[in-house]
């Protein structure tokens, strides 16, 4: 991880896991912003010392709903640090990873991150979505799955350079599905699909790291890597927000707990985890 | 194989031969996304809605591909605009769009006389193609490529994770239009071959049969365009030497190309080794 230190946290385009063989082109890829951005150019610089994630107030409906699936929700997330977001099902905890990476308006409230609206800074947030979200089906293979999450960076027009291969091979490796690179995305197992997802929010290269559910339903080996994965990233100075249900694991693998009951922040109960302040 | 060669000494052979690929791999190139994307139904609409376009302009006197690509690209926005609050279902708003307008060609072609004038249109006519006709569906045909050349990365992604596409900042419903206007002009493209009504067999069929071949899209993209020229060629030299419709016969060549590879398909094969 000795390489880590010169780029981690300068940029906010960063390599998750630069490797010896990728470190010239990890450092260009680091700095380089899109020709033409498909949010349309709108960009902006992190804020200093702003939390990673700032939600103030969030209401939010799914279209076609009466009840809104969030209702007056606030946390702030300080840069650096692992957080679980807790709740039964229904509870809200999609809906909120949503609204912050954009795929919900919200009805009020605002979400920042780094201290900028979501629409000024798509490369800086990675968003890992529940497995059924996507068409498994579609002719494509892993490797390409994977560098889907490098075009945030590349925009409009421009085709993956060398560079983006060689950081998709080096995470491909880092996950275990090196082999599976030429696999039609529907011949994979379900943890494979999972560690793929994952391999491709890592491409992004992003600070904020939003995982919905990363470990349901999975196998054991995909578990560990999927695991070790993210800590690695939260060493690397990542932050990273996970929707969980699994209680059990808390204390030891978060910073923080946010639970959420019918869309609303509920206490804890007794004796559960709640770690360091999220106001 | 003078059989073979034979006929091309006929400039509106030479003109047709040309036609039918060029026709063919645009519409199966296009045909592959029009699979994937589950929008079959959206393609069949499509290429009975430029028919009003076909006949006004005919009526007015006025270039008959402007119509079409009028009514054909006004019917895809219609459509998206119909369904996009999701108040109606997309194929509830293509079935009422397409009828409509399908409806409203047919009322125009019954105001005239001579109805047999538009039997090239409605099951189009390859040996018809004019060295006219033919710059033209260059152009088109040129100007549809280029665009899924340039965007095939967009096109790609949103058609299998429209989320992350969101996520991302590229918005997915706009390069669905794009798509759709694409399909459009496609279509308008195709109509010389087998005219409104078969049209659609040329986008669907060549794109399923290359899809049961391989789990490759660039392949896929390459096969259903092998596939479908080579029905055009079929059918303009069957029209030819046993004078039958020709849009008809490019579209049961291509039928005949899916039917073999289902059935080549389905029997068991030897075991790979290893």
């Amino acid at each position: 991880m000795n390489s880590v230190g010169e780029i981690g946290g300068a940029s906010f385009a960063s390599v998750p896991f630069p490797t010896p063989g990728s470190r010239s082109g990890a450092k260009r890829i680091a700095s380089r912003l899109p020709v033409f951005s498909y949010a349309g150019g709108r960009h902006a610089d992190p804020v200093p010392d702003a939390a990673a994630l700032a939600v103030c107030s969030l209401r939010a409906s799914h279209p076609g709903m009466e009840h809104p699936a969030l209702d007056g929700v606030s946390l702030r997330i300080p840069s650096g640090t692992r957080v679980a977001l807790v709740g039964p099902n229904g509870s809200g905890k999609s809906t909120l990873l949503k609204a912050v990476v954009g795929l919900l308006r919200p009805e009020s409230g605002s979400i920042l991150v780094h201290g900028n609206p979501v629409g000024a800074c798509h490369h800086r947030v990675a968003y890992l979505p529940q497995r059924g979200e996507i068409d498994w089906r579609f002719p494509i293979n892993v490797r390409k799955l994977v560098m889907t999450g490098r075009y945030v960076h590349l925009g409009w027009l421009k085709r993956p350079g060398r560079e983006d291969h060689e950081l998709v091979h080096d995470i491909l490796a880092r996950l275990g599905i090196e082999d599976l690179s030429s696999r039609q995305i529907g011949q994979l197992s379900g943890g494979q699909q999972q560690r793929a997802l994952l391999a491709r929010s890592l491409a992004q290269g992003s600070d904020l790291l939003l995982l919905d559910e990363p470990l349901a339903a999975v196998d054991a080996e995909t578990r560990e890597k999927i695991s070790a994965v993210i800590r690695e990233l939260w060493e690397s100075g990542k932050t990273i927000v996970t929707a969980t249900h699994d209680l059990e694991s808390l204390s030891s693998d978060f910073d923080a707990a946010f639970y959420l009951r019918e869309g609303r922040e509920a206490a804890p109960e007794a004796e559960a985890f709640t770690g360091i302040p999220l106001r | 194989m003078s059989w073979l060669t034979g006929p091309l000494q006929y400039s509106f052979m030479q003109t047709g031969a040309v036609a039918a690929v060029l026709i063919g791999a645009t519409c199966a190139i296009l045909g592959v996304y029009v699979v994937l994307r589950g929008m079959a139904f959206m393609g069949d609409a499509l290429s009975h809605t430029v028919l009003p376009g076909l006949v006004a302009a005919y009526l007015l006197g006025v270039n008959l591909l402007g119509g079409a690509i009028v009514a054909g690209v006004a019917t895809a926005l219609g459509v998206g605009w119909l369904s996009r609050r999701q108040s109606l279902r997309e194929d509830t708003a293509i079935g009422i769009t397409f009828t409509g307008m399908f409806a409203l060609g047919v009322l125009l072609m019954s105001t005239v006389s001579s109805f047999r004038d538009f039997t090239h249109m409605l099951f189009g006519n390859i040996l018809g193609v004019t060295s006219g006709d033919l710059i033209a569906i260059s152009i088109l045909a040129a100007l549809v490529l280029l665009c899924l050349f340039l965007f095939h990365k967009e096109l790609e992604l949103t058609s299998f994770d429209p989320t992350h596409a969101e996520v991302i900042g590229l918005r997915a419903d706009r390069v669905r239009y794009g798509l759709l206007i694409l399909l459009a002009l496609t279509v308008v493209v195709g109509i010389q071959a087998v005219g409104v009504v078969l049209i659609s067999a040329l986008l669907i069929t060549p794109a399923a049969t290359a899809s049961l071949l391989t789990k490759s899209l660039p392949r896929m993209m390459l096969l259903s365009a092998a596939f479908a020229s080579a029905s055009g060629l079929a059918g303009l030299y069957a029209s030819y030497y046993l004078n039958v419709s020709s849009g008809a016969a490019i579209v049961l060549s291509c039928t005949a190309l899916f039917i073999a590879v289902s059935i080549l398909g389905s029997l068991p094969t030897p075991k790979a080794t290893g």
